[in-house]
C-alpha cells in the first residue's frame, strides 16, 4: 500500500508540475517580452499585473468551437495534439530535481536515451498535424518540421553523449552524482550545442521556420482551433520547461550549488531552469528568424562539428587526466 | 515492411517458448502483458502492410515499432528499448514521413497502393518469419530468463557484452553503414551532376539563338516545384 501511495504521489506531483510550470513560463514570456519591447504586457486579468491572463486565455480557448476541416483526415487530425503533448509529460517523469532517489519521478537506467527518444516522438505530433490538415501551409510546416528535426537531433544526441562519457553513465541521476564544478568549462561547448539544438527541436525563435506565422500562418497548426490549438501551445511551453530542465541536469549540475546542496538542492534546479527559460524568451525577442537553408547549414556545418569536437575533448580529458 | 511483419511474427514465438518451459497453466503477469503487446504489435504490423492509406501505414509502423520497444522493456532490456524508440520511431519514421510528404501523401486511400507482388511478398515474409522463429526456438530452447531478479539488459551489461563478445559484428555493421553512406552521397552527386550537365547543354545550345531566360532558368528546378503540385493533384 505504501508503494502504491508513493507512486501515486510522485505521479501526481509530476502532473501538477506539468500543468503549472508551462503556464508560468508562458506568463513570464508575456511579461518579459513586453518589458523588453517597452510595453507592460497583460495588466487586467486577475488584478495584480495580469497574473491570470493565461487562465483567461485557457477559458477562451475552451469556449471556442472545435473545427475539423472537411478535407482533413479526421482521426489523425484529432490525435495529433495528444501525440505532441504527452511525450513531454513522460520526459518530466525522468528529470531529477534533487539529490537521492526521492527527488525524481522514476529512476531510469538509461535516462539520457529515454528523454531524447521520447522528446523526438513529440515531433511526430507536428508531422501528423501538418499532413492531416489538408492544407498547403500545414504541409509545408510539417515538411520543415521534419527537416529541422532530422538536422538537429544529431548534434543534440552527440552533445548528450559527451556528458554521458564524462560521467561514465547514461542515467540522469548518475550523471548528477558524478558532477564536479569544473565540468562546466569542460562541457561548455556541448552545453551550448545541446541548448541551441533543443531550441530548434522545439521550433522556438530564431528556429521557428516551421511555424513562421508571417509566411506560412503557423505551419502545421493553421487549421487548429480551440482546445486542440491550446494543447499545441501548451506542448511548446512544456517543451521549454523540459529542455531547460534537461540542460540544467546534464550540463549545469542540477541540484549542485555553491552552498546548501543538502536540503535546498531542488531550489538550485528550479533556479537554473528558470534562468534558462528566461534566456529562451530573451532569444525570441532578440534574434530574427533563420531562413531554411541557414537553419540546415547552421546545424550541419557548425553544431555537428562542434559536438564532435566536444566528444573528442571529453575523450582526451577523460583518458589523459582522469 | 516485411521486416516489421517478420519481427512482429517473431514475438509470439518467443512468448510461447517462455511459457512452455514453466508450463502454460501459470503464466505470470509479465508473460500475459508480453503476449498481449505482441498481439498488438503483430496487428499493427499487419495493418501497416495492408492499409491503402500511405501515411496511415507509416503511422501504424510507429505503433508496431513502439510495441516492440515495450516488449524489450518487458524483457528488462531497457537500453535497447529506448534506442529502439530513438532510432526507429524518432528518426526512421520521421524520415519516412518526410519522404512521403515530399513526394506524394494524399489524404484518403491510394488506389495504386496495392502491389502486384503481394503474394510473392507474403511468401517471403512467411518464409523469413518461419526461419527466424525456428532459429530463435532452436537457440534458446531451454533458456529461462529471470525477470524478477536483477535486470539482465541494463546499459552496463549490454555495453559490456557488445564491446567484449560482439565487437567484430559491431565493427562489420559500422563498415556496412559507412558504405551505405558513401553510396548515398555518390548517388546524389551523380544525379546532381547529370541534371547540371543536362541544363548546361540546354543552356549552351539555344542561347546564341536568344532563348528566353525563363525557360533555361526554370528547367533545372522543375523537379522541386513539381512535387507539391503532384500532391495537390492527388488530393
Amino acid at each position: 500500500m505504501n508503494d502504491v501511495l508513493d507512486v501515486t504521489l510522485r505521479l501526481l506531483l509530476v502532473f501538477v508540475v506539468f500543468l503549472t510550470f508551462p503556464l508560468i513560463v508562458g506568463q513570464t514570456e508575456h511579461k518579459v517580452m513586453a518589458h523588453m519591447q517597452g510595453r507592460v504586457g497583460p495588466m487586467y486579468a486577475g488584478g495584480f499585473h495580469g497574473w491570470a491572463q493565461l487562465i483567461a486565455d485557457g477559458v477562451k480557448f475552451a469556449q471556442k468551437e472545435d473545427v475539423v476541416p472537411a478535407g482533413a483526415d479526421r482521426r489523425v487530425f484529432q490525435l495529433a495534439p495528444a501525440v505532441a503533448l504527452l511525450p513531454y509529460l513522460l520526459v518530466l517523469l525522468a528529470i531529477p530535481i534533487g539529490p537521492g532517489e526521492g527527488a525524481v519521478g522514476q529512476v531510469l537506467d538509461a535516462g539520457v536515451f529515454f528523454v531524447l527518444a521520447v522528446m523526438g516522438v513529440g515531433v511526430l505530433g507536428s508531422l501528423m498535424a501538418g499532413w492531416a490538415s489538408a492544407n498547403k501551409f500545414s504541409l509545408l510546416g510539417g515538411l520543415r518540421t521534419a527537416a529541422q528535426l532530422l538536422a538537429y537531433e544529431l548534434p543534440m544526441l552527440l552533445a548528450a553523449a559527451s556528458v554521458a562519457m564524462a560521467a561514465g553513465t547514461v542515467s540522469l541521476t548518475g550523471i548528477l552524482d558524478a558532477f564536479e564544478w569544473w565540468w562546466l568549462p569542460w562541457q561548455i561547448t556541448g552545453a551550448l550545442v545541446f541548448f541551441i539544438a533543443g531550441l530548434a527541436e522545439l521550433q522556438r525563435p530564431p528556429f521557428d521556420m516551421p511555424v513562421a506565422d508571417s509566411e506560412i500562418i503557423f505551419g502545421a497548426y493553421t487549421e487548429y482551433t480551440g482546445l486542440r490549438f491550446a494543447l499545441f501551445l501548451l506542448a511548446e511551453y512544456a517543451g521549454i520547461v523540459v529542455l531547460c530542465g534537461l540542460t540544467t541536469v546534464l550540463f549545469l549540475g542540477g541540484w549542485h550549488g555553491p552552498w546548501g546542496a543538502d536540503g535546498l538542492g531542488w531550489v538550485w534546479t528550479l533556479l537554473k531552469t528558470a534562468v534558462l527559460a528566461f534566456i529562451v524568451i530573451w532569444l525570441r525577442v532578440t534574434y530574427p528568424r533563420l531562413r531554411e537553408d541557414q537553419l540546415q547549414k547552421f546545424s550541419w556545418t557548425l553544431l555537428v562539428p562542434l559536438a564532435l569536437a566536444q566528444i573528442a575533448l571529453t575523450g582526451i580529458v577523460k583518458v589523459v587526466f582522469l | 515492411m516485411t521486416l516489421a511483419a517478420t519481427a512482429a511474427g517473431l514475438v509470439p514465438g518467443t512468448a510461447h517458448l517462455a511459457a512452455e518451459s514453466r508450463g502454460f497453466l501459470s503464466p505470470t503477469g509479465v508473460e500475459i502483458a508480453f503476449l498481449l503487446v505482441g498481439l498488438v504489435t503483430l496487428g499493427a504490423a499487419v495493418v501497416t502492410v495492408t492499409t491503402r492509406q500511405l501515411v496511415h501505414a507509416a503511422l501504424w509502423l510507429v505503433v508496431a515499432l513502439g510495441g516492440l520497444a515495450v516488449e524489450y522493456l518487458l524483457l528488462t532490456a531497457e537500453f535497447i528499448a529506448w534506442v529502439q524508440v530513438l532510432i526507429y520511431v524518432g528518426s526512421v519514421v520521421v524520415l519516412l514521413l518526410f519522404g512521403l510528404m515530399l513526394t506524394r501523401a494524399p489524404i484518403g486511400p491510394s488506389p495504386d497502393a496495392d502491389s502486384g507482388n503481394r503474394w510473392a511478398a507474403l511468401a517471403v515474409a512467411v518464409a523469413s518469419a518461419a526461419a527466424l522463429v525456428w532459429v530463435v526456438v532452436d537457440a534458446f530452447r531451454a533458456t529461462w530468463m529471470d525477470l524478477e531478479g536483477a535486470p539482465s539488459g541494463t546499459t552496463e551489461v549490454t555495453g559490456a557484452s557488445l564491446f567484449q563478445h560482439w565487437v567484430l559484428p559491431f565493427e562489420a555493421l559500422s563498415v556496412l553503414l559507412l558504405a551505405a553512406l558513401v553510396g548515398a552521397i555518390v548517388l546524389s552527386r551523380k544525379a546532381k551532376a547529370a541534371s547540371r550537365a543536362g541544363a548546361g547543354a540546354r543552356e549552351g545550345a539555344p542561347s546564341p539563338a536568344g532563348a528566353s531566360p525563363a525557360g533555361t532558368a526554370g528547367e533545372p528546378t522543375q523537379p522541386d516545384t513539381e512535387s507539391p503540385a503532384d500532391k495537390e493533384g492527388d488530393r
